[in-house]
This record gives structure tokens, C-alpha cells and sequence, in this order.
């Protein structure tokens, strides 16, 4: 049976708790917002192939938190050399998923490089992610991941490659980063430092 | 005796608590990537490509830490496209740039991007600050870094070639 990116996405955030999510753009970021818009969620409207970079960064910024990257095969294929620099890195609350159609999906269903054969889960392997798998049919091992850390850890989630309907998250980028930053830091992330 | 401009701005970074620094290596940037990377409460991330430092410090702010981005001109070219998140977000930034490509260049591929590195980033949207001597690196590094985290500013600093020498093939080679 194959996998639906929706519902693959909404059983990955499901009771999602102290989950911190970076989407890449396009699909993911459509199917992050069909499951829920938070303010704990960012999802990316550009900036191709810096979704892994943007999880990086903040892993390292809350390293009590998990932080799950999810994305798509073409946005992670433009940053595959961020797959290098997260493992130099190690964080342990870290996992990237890539929700796999082996599709270009917002310019005409091209094919990606994974539809010939590129095994994304190998490289990260290569990378030196701690964990990493590449599922057809069940997700609950990738569940299993995101939330009970020793990571970094990366899924290649394999999905259909169908079309669906946009489900828009909110397109102001400011916006977007002040309230991801309220809602994660109080107050202060809005005022400046008293001492200087 | 000239500046020791690495360890001022190293202290600049210390002072304004940037916790993370992104780098690709130049070799203008030796000595302050070694103060970086031996200072216990800063996290040193050595990037495979420029862009990558772009996403890290929009993470890192995500997440309530300030990044600066230390790198050499040629690796300006790799950030165009990304540099459109930061404008449209408004992420603060601060890039420190080693120059090549300038009067004395021994490398004739560097020319092209060095000539252009302060128009490339004003275009996206950066605003650049010109080192040209060894004392006035610090005090722009200062400025930038208010900017940028008070103000949420695009900045850069651009350190001229002859602040950081102009090598030769064979100083190169011996090297």
C-alpha cells in the first residue's frame, strides 16, 4: 500500500509536544500547514536546498528541544552538502525527513534525481547520521526517531506522487519568524537587551 | 606593528554574544577561525558552501542565537538566492569578507567575483562596510554587529586584500 504524503505527515506531527519544525518549500510546507499551522512551525516559501541548515541551526540554538526537518526530495538534493555539515555536527536532536514522491511537484511533476535511483538515506549514512532508513509503508519507525532523539537522524519517506490541493500557511516571512521566535522565547525575543 | 584585527573582532563577537559562527575557510580568516574554534562558548561550523551559513544563522535566530558568517569573497557569489529570505524575513546577518580579486591578485579567477563582491550584496539588499586598513576592521564590526542584531540588519564587512596580504604563487607554495 502506498503512502499518502498527507497522511504521512499529519501521523508525523501528531501530538507533536515540544516538536520544533523547519518545512521546505513547496509541498512540505503545504502539507505541514494541512496538519496544523503552529507558531512552532516555519515553513519555507524559498531559499531551495537551506531546510536542513535552518533545522541545524536551530538544533544547535535548543538542544533540550527536537527539532524535525521535513522535506522534499528535490529541496534536499539542492543541499546535499548541508547532509556533510550536520554530521560534522552530530546534534542529537535533529532528524530530517525528506517525504519522497521522486518529483519535481510545484513545476510539472518532473522527475528527481531518487526517481533514477539516488538513495538520499545513504548519503545521510555516508554523512555519518546516526540513524537513518528509508520506508515504503510504514512510518512509525520514523515517529520513533524524531521523538526519542540520539540522532542526527534521517528518513527518506517514499509517498505517492499525486497533486493535491494548496493549503496555504501565512506568506510574511516576518511574520512568520516573530512569531516562531515568541513563541518560543517569551517576550524577550521582542525586546532589546538592557545591558550592552 | 599592524593590529591585531582577529583578535579584535573576535572579542567584538564575544561582547555582542554571537554563540555560533559559520566558516569556509580563507586564509585571511586562519587566525580568527582559531579564536573561534578554541573559544568554549562559541560553536565553530565549518559549511561545505556559503549558502549553507545563510540557513544556519536563520535557524540559530529561530532558536534565540546570534551567528556571524566569516568567508572570502568568491563565496559571496554563492549566497544570491538565499539572500532573498533574509531580506524578506528580515533575518539579522552579519558576513565578514576576506577580499581576493583585488590590485595584486596573483589568481586572475578570483578577479571577476572580487570585483563585483560589494555590488552583488548591495543589490540583495546587504549593506557593506568597507575595511580598507587593519584598525578600522573592529570598529566596523561593532557597527554591524548593533545593526544587525538590534535592527535586524543585513550587513557586511568587507576586509580589503591588502589588509590581509597579498600572497604570491610562490608564497603560496611555500606556504
Amino acid at each position: 500500500m502506498t503512502l499518502r504524503r498527507r497522511e504521512v505527515v499529519n501521523e508525523l506531527l501528531r501530538d507533536r509536544g515540544e516538536l520544533l519544525v523547519i518545512a521546505g518549500l513547496g509541498s512540505t510546507a503545504w502539507d505541514i500547514t494541512a496538519a496544523g499551522d503552529s507558531p512552532l512551525s516555519f515553513p519555507m516559501w524559498g531559499a531551495m536546498g537551506q531546510a536542513a541548515m535552518m533545522g541545524l541551526g536551530l538544533a544547535l540554538a535548543q538542544p533540550k528541544r527536537p527539532v524535525l526537518v521535513i522535506t522534499g526530495d528535490g529541496e534536499m538534493l539542492m543541499g546535499l552538502g548541508s547532509l556533510a555539515t550536520i554530521g560534522v555536527q552530530a546534534p542529537a536532536n535533529l532528524t530530517v525527513v525528506v517525504i519522497d514522491n521522486e518529483r519535481y511537484g510545484e513545476t510539472g511533476m518532473q522527475r528527481t534525481h531518487t526517481a533514477d535511483g539516488v538513495d538520499l538515506a545513504a548519503i545521510a549514512t555516508a554523512c555519518k547520521f546516526k540513524r537513518t532508513i528509508t520506508v515504503t509503508n510504514d512510518v512509525a519507525p520514523v515517529r520513533e526517531m524524531i521523538y526519542r532523539s540520539g540522532g542526527p537522524n534521517f528518513a527518506a519517506v517514499k509517498v505517492a506522487d499525486e497533486k493535491l490541493p494548496l493549503v496555504l500557511p501565512p506568506h510574511d516571512g516576518v511574520l512568520l519568524k516573530a512569531r516562531f521566535r515568541r513563541a518560543l522565547l517569551g517576550e524577550s525575543a521582542d525586546v532589546l537587551p538592557e545591558e550592552r | 606593528m599592524q593590529p591585531d584585527w582577529s583578535a579584535e573582532v573576535h572579542r567584538e563577537l564575544v561582547a555582542a554574544g554571537v554563540r555560533v559562527v559559520g566558516y569556509v575557510p580563507d586564509a585571511g580568516h586562519k587566525r580568527l577561525i582559531e579564536l573561534c574554534q578554541a573559544d568554549t562558548n562559541m560553536r565553530a561550523v565549518p559549511l561545505t558552501t556559503e549558502e549553507e551559513g545563510i540557513g544556519l544563522a536563520a535557524g540559530a535566530w529561530l532558536g534565540g542565537e546570534k551567528t556571524v558568517l566569516l568567508m572570502q569573497s568568491s563565496g559571496v557569489g554563492n549566497l544570491v538566492n538565499v539572500l532573498g529570505m533574509v531580506k524578506v524575513c528580515r533575518f539579522p546577518l552579519l558576513l565578514v569578507v576576506t577580499m581576493r580579486g583585488e590590485p595584486g591578485e596573483f589568481n586572475p579567477w578570483q578577479v571577476p567575483m572580487g570585483q563585483t563582491t560589494a555590488r552583488v550584496l548591495e543589490t540583495m539588499g546587504v549593506a557593506v562596510r568597507q575595511a580598507g586598513e587593519a584598525q578600522t576592521v573592529a570598529p566596523h564590526v561593532h557597527t554591524a554587529l548593533r545593526l544587525a542584531f538590534e535592527a535586524n540588519g543585513a550587513e557586511a564587512v568587507l576586509i580589503a586584500q591588502r589588509v590581509i596580504g597579498i600572497k604570491s604563487f610562490q608564497e603560496q607554495r611555500n606556504q
